[in-house]
């Protein structure tokens, strides 16, 4: 094992297709037109010095080290600033350029500390491989001069010494080791988009100034990492590369957090991990990072996590640590009693998002083969099931149809429901790229989101819909595309059903779909609708991001549906910069939708209904599999509190805090018989679980995750599992222990069976995952490399399905007991239920949810900011803080559901989308009146999760 | 589950379906929950329309004969 060094070529790649030749200290390289000089002697094997460049930022040449000599050209230029020309003649390395880097280095030398022995950077630090890579020899000028460096000068303080800024929980910031070379600046504005960093000050007052001279923390940065990532001291430093050290090896891996799916180094010492560094041949994200996937891992070592099997034999006891053997032995027998007693429905599984697609797999095929049931579903079901369901009607498959790169050639993004800066953070700075490039953008959203106006960033359009007319809005839209005549008919002719789109196109004609009629019901002007429609339909490539706003409403299919029509009817999908593009919420939700996670089908979206499926698996699996649909979570829990229901393996989900309405939730898990719960935490579900199996973290096994763009990349094992076993051994040890006779000894023999099971992916392997980096379903016969984009052909169905949209107002409606609109979403720093961030040092940035509440709405109920406020819906009532802000409407409140305490889904109700059961989170009938602190339920509900987590302590040994 | 939650969510099925011409609205409803109903909700559907079929759209009336029986 090795440490990985991607080679950093110095300045971006050119796109170009025309190539130059050039000679190069004597050697011929050819390198597409518009490659700098220095990138062109990188890719000849040549180092040219440098220290303000580097290949994730635009050349800037401000170091002065990289100059080179050019035969027939005056002085020395700056390699990083001169693009190459046919026949030029490049010297890097002559006595003249020796001089003056010399030079140069001995000026940068003065201004610096010489404790190079004991500093954080020794061995990864740039300006030290410069010093040596000149032949520094001796700094003429002294060190006592004017300087940065010494806190005190002549016995007098240095004024010009700032002490180090240690404010943001990851990384310091010491000022007394920066060159100015700009690289943390560039990088936060051209990588990560943020612009919180600038350079105050001119000449040898120059100082990198986080906000106007704030501390990091106090400032606008989002804590993503490029600006420690870009700098080449130890100006910016990672706290844990000052605590441990540098890392001596490091294993390519896959962020566990949000369905972006980033690539990161994990570079680790021994078994223990220093720092996770985004992947540069991350296809996903091409060497960048959040907050969450670059600092936010402490959990894994979190004093709340536990390690050993838990069993009780009522939820009243406290637990009762085992072995392995006596947990799944209480388990097997408890579960096989249930179905003796209750038939063999009665038990079922969850399957989880955040596992690999391999353990997915073996959690329903244990439903499948070993209850002998269809009983399986995942949390997919509360976030995208109605993009399963709406795409597979339109198109015929389930999923995005490009890739993340596809972005770089959008002219016009509709971004709908979604908030892409703080749910897919890596995603939206991609995004914010092309945005600054020039694409335009229209946002739908109830709310104000960052990406409607923020640096260098506005939205052309941004039509704030009252929430839940998604469908509306979106129909709306397409009038004006058909009635103006603003459709490609040629792409509708040729890729869809000319005659299904003839009545559709009689549909959405119909003038009460016009903008002027459904502004009444939206709230949208519509003078912007029908600007927002002409620009999608004529504004060159068109591309569709949707996330959870579109989904979680009792129209989510429809409203799936509705952008399919969009991009069909304008001809976009099925090349680069275009389609329909669900942004999913968790790191594995495509891949557990992929494994056959849902009750009514199989591995690869196929009815279990159908024989010939079926038997697939029969005759490899050796038993018969049900052919009528299973439960899906919300009917679990139904049939729970109904009695038919009573034992359930939750694997990765805790569904207490995630779904709807708690008090319904609550009264399913009190009902079972056997709720057994894996997981790295006791958490909330499991405050009503009999079994407890310690989980294992994604830096403690292997297999592969699936993300948004359908990317098929590897999880790799950097550390033996805390907890003993895998995930997937130990759904193995479950299943075992009930009679099945399973023997997978690596997740890379799961990978066989999905294959070999599976159409769309007969070609993945282990091996070839290896040799690719990673592969995009489909990938078989017929797409060997996989698939980035879909649809180029020909739709997966045949012709494109246009699906009439009629708009439903959902029976959630406001009236005078509960006059206002909640809607719900996420915060950057924290990650869905929160169990993994909470236990970060990201509470630094959110350490409870707020309610958003519009200062008209607030004064109206003598609410101020920071009060606690009660919220109320006819489902329930919580207490939490407000926080007043323009960014809501008046009329419509908000809230992040990333902490326990404030129990947001006690208001939810148990509304669903009515292809799905996809739960209507984003539409919820509320009251906000002012409050002294927590409900009585807030009280209660602590009390008991206190008493549920009671761990007895183990006796003595004799 | 409670009857209520179990006839808006026939009911919403029904409502999608309207837009449809009457027959393959039918046949939609029907089969929309042949394909997503676990046997006990189709089973209470059942008893449902045979005792309290007010509840219904006459959409779902129409489709019972279409979705499979549970043994």
């Amino acid at each position: 094992m090795r440490l990985i060094q991607e080679t950093d070529f110095g300045t971006p790649a050119s796109r170009s297709e025309k190539t130059v030749t050039l000679t190069i200290d004597g050697f011929e390289v050819t390198v597409p037109e518009g490659t700098s000089v220095m990138r062109a002697s990188a890719e000849a094997g040549i180092k040219v010095p440098k220290l303000c460049a580097t290949d994730m930022v635009d050349a800037f040449g401000s170091c002065r080290l990289c100059l080179v000599e050019i035969e027939g050209r005056n002085g020395t230029p700056s390699s990083c600033t001169t693009p190459v020309a046919d026949g030029m003649v490049v010297h890097t390395q002559t006595g003249k350029l020796k001089d003056i880097r010399r030079g140069v280095m001995e000026l940068y030398i003065s201004d610096h500390p010489l404790d190079c022995l004991t500093c954080a950077a020794n061995g990864d630090c740039e300006l030290q491989d410069m010093a040596g890579a000149v032949g520094l020899r001796d700094v003429r000028y002294g060190y006592e001069g004017d300087n940065h460096v010494t806190a005190r000068q002549s016995d007098q303080p240095n004024m010009r010494w700032m002490p180090k800024d240690e404010s943001n929980p990851y990384f310091t910031y010491d000022p007394s080791k920066c060159i100015v070379c700009s690289r943390c600046v560039r990088a936060c504005e051209e990588v990560q988009g943020t612009f919180a960093l600038t350079i105050e000050g001119r000449g040898f007052d120059s100082r990198v100034s986080p906000g106007m001279h704030e501390d990091f923390l106090a400032s606008e940065c989002v804590s993503c990492g490029a600006c420690v990532q870009a700098c080449p001291t130890a100006t910016l430093t990672e706290k844990s590369i000052i605590e441990i050290g540098q890392p001596e090896h490091s294993v390519v891996t896959t962020c566990a957090y949000c369905g972006v799916g980033c690539s990161f180094k994990a570079e680790m010492r021994g078994e223990e991990l220093v720092r996770m560094m985004p992947y540069k041949d991350g296809k996903a994200n091409r060497g960048h990072s959040c907050v969450k996937g670059r600092f936010a891992y402490g959990y894994a070592n979190h004093k709340d996590r536990i390690l050993n099997p838990m069993i009780r034999e009522t939820i009243d006891q406290p637990w009762r640590e085992v072995s392995w053997e006596e947990a799944m032995s209480f388990t097997a027998t408890r579960m096989r009693g249930l179905q003796e007693t209750y038939g063999k429905d009665s038990i079922g599984v969850i399957t989880s998002s955040r596992c690999t697609n391999e353990e997915t797999f073996l959690v329903q095929k244990l439903a499948r083969a070993v209850f002998r049931n269809n009983n399986t579903d995942t949390c997919a079901r509360v976030c995208h099931s109605p993009t399963g369901y709406g795409l597979g009607q339109a198109f015929g498959t389930s999923a995005g149809t490009q890739d993340f790169d596809s972005v770089e050639h959008t002219d016009v993004v509709i971004v709908i429901g979604a908030n892409p800066t703080d749910g897919h953070p890596v995603f939206g700075s991609r995004l914010k790229k092309r945005l600054r490039e020039g694409a335009k953008l229209i946002v739908i959203d109830p709310r104000r989101i960052d990406l409607v106006r923020s640096p260098h960033i506005a939205a052309a359009h941004h039509l704030p819909l009252k929430p839940g007319t998604n469908v509306a809005v979106l129909t709306s839209l397409a009038h004006v595309i058909v009635t103006e005549g603003l459709m490609d008919e040629a792409f509708i002719r040729e890729r869809c059903d000319w005659d299904e789109f003839q009545d559709y196109a009689e549909f959405v004609a119909d003038p009460r779909h016009s903008p002027e009629e459904t502004e009444a019901i939206t709230g949208v002007p519509a003078k912007e609708l029908r600007a927002a429609a002409r620009l999608f339909a004529t504004g060159g490539n068109g591309a569709v991001y949707y996330g959870l706003g579109i989904t979680e409403h009792s129209q989510g299919s429809t409203a799936v549906m509705a952008l399919a029509n969009l991009a069909m009817m304008t001809g976009n999908i099925g090349r680069n910069g275009v389609g329909v593009n669900p942004l999913r919420g968790q790191n594995n939700v495509q891949g557990s939708c992929d494994m056959g996670s849902f009750p009514h089908e199989l591995p690869g979206y196929r009815h279990v209904k159908l024989p010939e499926v079926r038997a697939i698996f029969e005759s490899l699996w050796g038993v018969e599999i049900d052919s009528e649909p299973g439960l899906r979570i919300p009917n679990m829990l139904d049939a729970a509190v109904d009695g038919t229901f009573k034992g359930i393996y939750i694997q990765g989900e805790d569904i207490l805090q995630s779904d709807p309405d708690t008090h319904h939730v609550s009264a399913g898990l009190a009902a079972m018989e056997c709720v057994i719960v894996h997981d790295l935490f006791l958490n909330e579900t499991a405050n009503y679980a009999h079994v407890f199996l310690p989980g294992s973290t994604f830096l403690e096994k292997d297999g592969t995750f699936t993300n948004a763009e359908r990317r098929i990349n590897r999880v790799r094992k950097v550390m033996s599992p805390k907890n003993g076993y895998a995930d997937w051994e130990v759904t193995q040890l479950l299943a075992n222990a009930m009679g099945a006779n399973w023997n997978y000894t690596h997740p890379s023999q799961v990978m066989d069976e999905i294959a070999a099971t599976t159409p769309s992916f007969a070609g993945v392997t282990y091996d070839l995952l290896e040799e690719k980096g990673s592969v995009q379903w489909p990938c078989n016969e017929a797409h060997p490399e996989g698939s980035p984009i879909m649809h180029v052909d020909g739709f997966v169905r045949g012709k494109g399905k246009f699906i009439v949209t009629e708009y439903v107002a959902t029976d959630e409606r406001t009236g005078p007991r509960f006059p206002l609109l909640l809607t719900t979403g996420r915060i950057l720093s924290q990650y869905n239920v929160g169990a993994q961030t909470r236990r970060t040092a990201n509470v630094a940035w959110h350490d409870e949810d707020r309610l958003e509440i519009h200062p008209h709405d607030a004064e109206q109920r003598g609410i101020r900011d920071g009060d606690y406020v009660r919220l109320a819906s006819r489902a329930g009532e919580t207490s939490l803080r407000a926080l007043i802000t323009d960014r809501v409407a008046p009329g419509v409140v908000y809230t992040t559901f990333h902490h326990p305490g404030t129990q947001a889904n006690v208001i939810t109700t148990d509304y669903s989308d009515w292809a799905t059961n996809c739960p209507e989170y984003k539409v919820t009938a509320v009251q906000v009146t002012p409050s002294n602190g927590p409900t009585e339920w807030q009280v209660e509900y602590e009390e008991q999760a206190r008493q549920a987590r009671r761990i007895l302590q183990a006796e003595p040994a004799e | 589950m409670s009857p209520e939650k179990l006839a808006r969510m026939a009911n919403q099925i029904a409502t999608f379906f309207h837009s449809k011409p009457h027959d393959e609205a039918v046949t939609g409803v029907a089969e929309h929950i042949n394909n997503f109903w676990e046997p006990r909700m189709r089973a209470q559907l059942f008893d449902m329309l045979a005792n309290d079929n007010e509840k219904f759209d006459p959409l779902v009336r129409e489709a019972e004969s279409r979705i499979r029986a549970v043994n």
